[in-house]
């Protein structure tokens, strides 16, 4: 048989390739959609300008950018890993692309990879702009105690994940749409960034994650403290919780 | 000898209590197009995603270039083109950009400016996929399938929704796809693609084979249908229809139609007796099935 257009030479490119080329199509993807950049971006920048540099809320303590700006960290986190990220699987899944990109040479474990590297790298860098943000206006990080940030930053960001690809397997993308996004605005407000989370004492790390992550960067960051036991525990506690769930429930089509 | 490129055997799926597909055999032999045809219902995608491992069978097996398609999904993947009925792309990348993403899947892919010329999307390639029409889709999803010089593909309604010239055009394509030796397995509910692309036929009807075999043998298997000879009038046709066993009935003065399952050999015998009888045959003309009526009457009652 003679060489054709079409001959057939199948076979899978080397998966380091692979898996460059699909970061970079869902980090174009997310930078496209505008109102995904805005919940990313906007918000937490209003709330660390507003908050931070106006007497607009009350919070419990007297350096108001360095109790606002580690929450804005915290929420910038949870905006991208929990809703953004629960928005676009919920549409990915209803468009079938998340069947069809799993039935290519991708893999569905080589999808799941290529999500949260592309999570972690927006995370990161929202994080970098935002905290660059705080620097200019006033805020003094401590970094004394940064590898801890990091940690607890790791922990969160694999809880949101973890609801946000279970919320999106178990719900229409309409729903998940509006969910994730009341979700964001209820811990946007009870979620002790702009305004002192409702005093629970330490159960409150258990049950607002938001809060316990937003503690935890101030209390390294701003305080240069270390990170209580009861906050990593709770973050520990979640993200496990989040991911088996996630891993049980996830569906691909 | 190589294996088929697609072995189905006794496959069955269900969806609750609903049976789509009862027990289908059928195989592709490599480099060869089988075509899948049968009405929307038929059991023709829910067997293709067997095939693809989508879903496992509820019976039966399935085997693809020799391997399980769930089992050994990850190693099959890379061989395979597979082309959904919808769907399946990113709403807001640009053609251009899902097949470049395609292609950088594959080891030798094909040169994805080619492919967009093949398939007339060029001037779409900087177009987000949800601002195509439904057959620039169709042709984007057929030019995904293509890209990673695949060895089968399974095509779900390539042509669905798309124009006389796009679905010409689709024809070419798949044709020179068996020209270089790539396998094909597609449903389509149009007959007349069946009957160009294919090698093979299998009709599907309510989830179980209703006929299989080469466009040709499913439409010589019926033969002809309706034979119609003009000669004298009133000549005695009982002893033509009692020797053939079909049915034969004078419709017009000297107007004869002989109905019934007929081969070349009976035209000759209808001929010879004709001659027998000392008329004159002044007209012949024969009725040959098409694999729409061969279609047609093995689907009849599909909607029960």
């Amino acid at each position: 048989m003679t060489t054709g257009t079409f001959t057939p030479s199948p076979g899978r490119a080397p998966m380091r390739d692979i898996l460059k080329s699909q970061v970079r199509m869902e980090l174009v993807l997310t930078a496209r959609r505008g109102e995904a950049v805005v919940l990313a971006m906007g918000v937490p920048l209003l709330v660390l300008l507003g908050a931070g540099l106006t007497e607009a809320t009350n919070v419990p303590t007297d350096d108001r950018l360095g109790y606002v700006v580690p929450g804005v960290l915290a929420l910038t986190v949870m905006s991208t890993a929990f809703t953004g990220q629960a928005i676009t699987t919920g549409y990915e899944r209803s468009y079938g692309v998340l069947k069809r990109l799993g039935a290519s040479p991708l893999t569905r474990p080589g999808l799941l990879f290529s999500k949260t590297a592309a999570i972690l790298c927006l995370v990161g860098i929202q994080i970098l702009a935002l905290a660059l943000v705080g620097v200019v206006v006033g805020w003094r990080p401590d970094f004394s105690h940064v590898l801890p940030a990091v940690g607890v930053t790791v922990l969160a960001t694999a809880a949101y994940c973890g609801f946000a690809l279970l919320i999106a397997s178990l719900l229409r993308p309409e729903t998940v749409t509006a969910g994730a996004t009341l979700i964001y605005v209820l811990m946007l407000a009870a979620g002790g960034i702009m305004f002192a989370a409702p005093d629970l004492g330490t159960a409150g790390y258990f049950v607002l994650p938001l809060a316990a992550h937003a503690q935890a960067l101030r209390d390294t960051l701003t305080d240069g403290t270390a990170v209580p036991g009861s906050i990593w525990l709770s973050l520990t506690l979640w993200a496990a919780v989040a991911l088996t769930l996630a891993a049980r429930k996830f569906r691909w089509e | 000898m190589l294996e088929n490129a697609v072995e189905v055997r006794d496959v069955v799926v269900k969806y609750g209590e609903v049976t789509a597909v009862d027990g289908v055999s059928l195989s592709v032999p490599r480099g060869s197009i089988l075509a899948l045809l049968g009405n929307n219902g038929a059991g023709k995608t829910s067997l293709l995603q067997v095939c693809e491992g989508f879903r496992g069978p509820d019976g039966g097996s399935a085997r693809v270039l020799g391997l399980d398609p769930i089992a050994d999904h990850d190693d099959l993947m890379p061989r395979l083109g597979i082309m959904l009925q919808s769907g399946g792309v990113y709403p807001w990348a640009t053609a251009g950009e899902i097949l470049r993403l395609f292609a950088s899947y594959a080891a030798d892919p094909l040169d994805v400016d080619m492919l967009l010329d093949r398939l007339g999307l060029r001037k779409f390639a900087k177009t987000r996929f949800r601002r195509l029409s439904g057959g620039e889709q169709q042709r984007l999803s057929l030019a995904v399938a293509l890209v990673g010089r695949p060895e089968l593909v399974f095509l779900d309604e390539p042509t669905a929704g798309m124009d006389v010239g796009a679905r010409q055009t689709t024809w070419e394509l798949v044709d020179s796809l068996r020209a270089d030796g790539v396998s094909v397995l597609l449903t389509t509910h149009l007959l007349d693609e069946a009957e160009s692309l294919a090698d093979h036929v299998v009709i599907m009807d309510n989830g179980t084979v209703a006929a299989t075999g080469t466009p040709a043998e499913l439409t010589a298997a019926a033969g002809i249908d309706l034979l119609q000879v003009r000669a004298e009038p009133g000549l005695a046709i009982a002893t033509l229809a009692e020797q053939l066993d079909a049915k034969v009935t004078e419709d017009g003065p000297g107007e004869y139609a002989i109905a019934g399952t007929l081969d070349t050999e009976s035209l000759a015998e209808v001929l010879a007796w004709f001659a027998r009888a000392g008329a004159q045959v002044t007209a012949v003309n024969t009725r040959r099935r098409t694999l729409e009526d061969v279609y047609l009457a093995l689907t009849a009652g599909a909607t029960r």
